[in-house]
């Protein structure tokens, strides 16, 4: 890239600036989209407390409950939520470029894989909230 | 000889966590972090959990989660330092180190999802 010579100009470039991101609400969604991973992250961490708790025993669970509802931990997952949604719907955005399906010689429309990811999150929220709340006993 | 690049491998697992991650996530956290501790609706209780856990299916697909969306945030990070904050002098410490709390943290959610049947006491 530096390489000049009589011929060819050396190119001009401008380091970027840290703070790039804020220049324009389009980099600012990306950084919100990137960013997305830390919470995605947390929960991960927040389920891993859970099972352990589970592991502890009931004192040890219901431990847990109380602290999920405490201030702080019950804010950051709400904010947590904000972005967990945030990035399915911005992946699933993203989907249908990274997910060509084709059947025989032609290909799947791009609204379809996109629908069927919507169809797959919906059937899997049901399924996941009628076990935790509908009871399996 | 062409040399082998992890990327692609690292960038799958990346993908696999996104789709995994937002098809659980959402009605996970909503029912996990928001609804039960608001008190919306009542938490299952400890026989329930202990019985939802102690299936299979339920620590595999857990396992799964956790595993994946360790990678995701790994890769997603990694790469936000990068480019975002254009942290560009620190790239291999920074790609290991993130990989490396992925390997970590899965190692940790297989340890205790592997535990769970033998380990529930209290009932």
């Amino acid at each position: 890239m530096s390489v000049h010579t009589e011929y060819h100009h050396r190119w001009l470039r401008q380091p970027a600036s840290t703070y790039w991101w804020l220049k324009k609400p389009v980099y600012f969604a990306f950084i919100l989209r990137e960013g997305s991973c830390m919470f995605v992250g947390w929960f991960v961490v927040y389920l891993l407390l859970l099972v352990r708790a589970v592991l502890e025993g009931e004192g040890a669970y219901r431990q847990f409950l109380l602290w999920s509802a405490t201030p702080g931990v019950l804010v950051v997952n709400v904010v947590t939520f904000g972005f967990v949604v945030y990035h399915a719907v911005t992946f699933f955005q993203a989907a249908p470029q990274a997910l060509v399906v084709h059947v025989g010689r032609r290909r799947v429309p791009a609204r379809l894989v996109l629908a069927g990811h919507y169809v797959a999150w919906l059937a899997t929220s049901i399924v996941i909230g009628w076990l935790l709340l509908g009871g399996t006993a | 000889m062409i040399k082998r690049h992890p990327e692609p491998m690292l960038w799958m697992l990346f993908s696999a966590g996104g789709v995994v991650s937002g098809m659980l996530m959402p009605v996970l956290v909503l029912v996990l972090g928001i609804a039960i501790p608001l008190g919306w609706v009542d938490a299952p209780s400890y026989g329930e959990m202990a019985g939802l856990l102690a299936m299979r299916l339920t620590r595999l697909v857990l396992l799964a989660l956790c595993v994946l969306s360790l990678f995701h945030w790994a890769h997603r990070f990694r790469h936000t330092l990068y480019d975002g904050l254009q942290i560009k002098h620190l790239n291999e410490v920074i790609a290991v180190t993130s990989y490396g709390v992925a390997v970590v943290g899965s190692a940790v959610a297989a340890y205790l999802l592997w535990q769970v049947p033998s380990g529930s006491g209290g009932m």
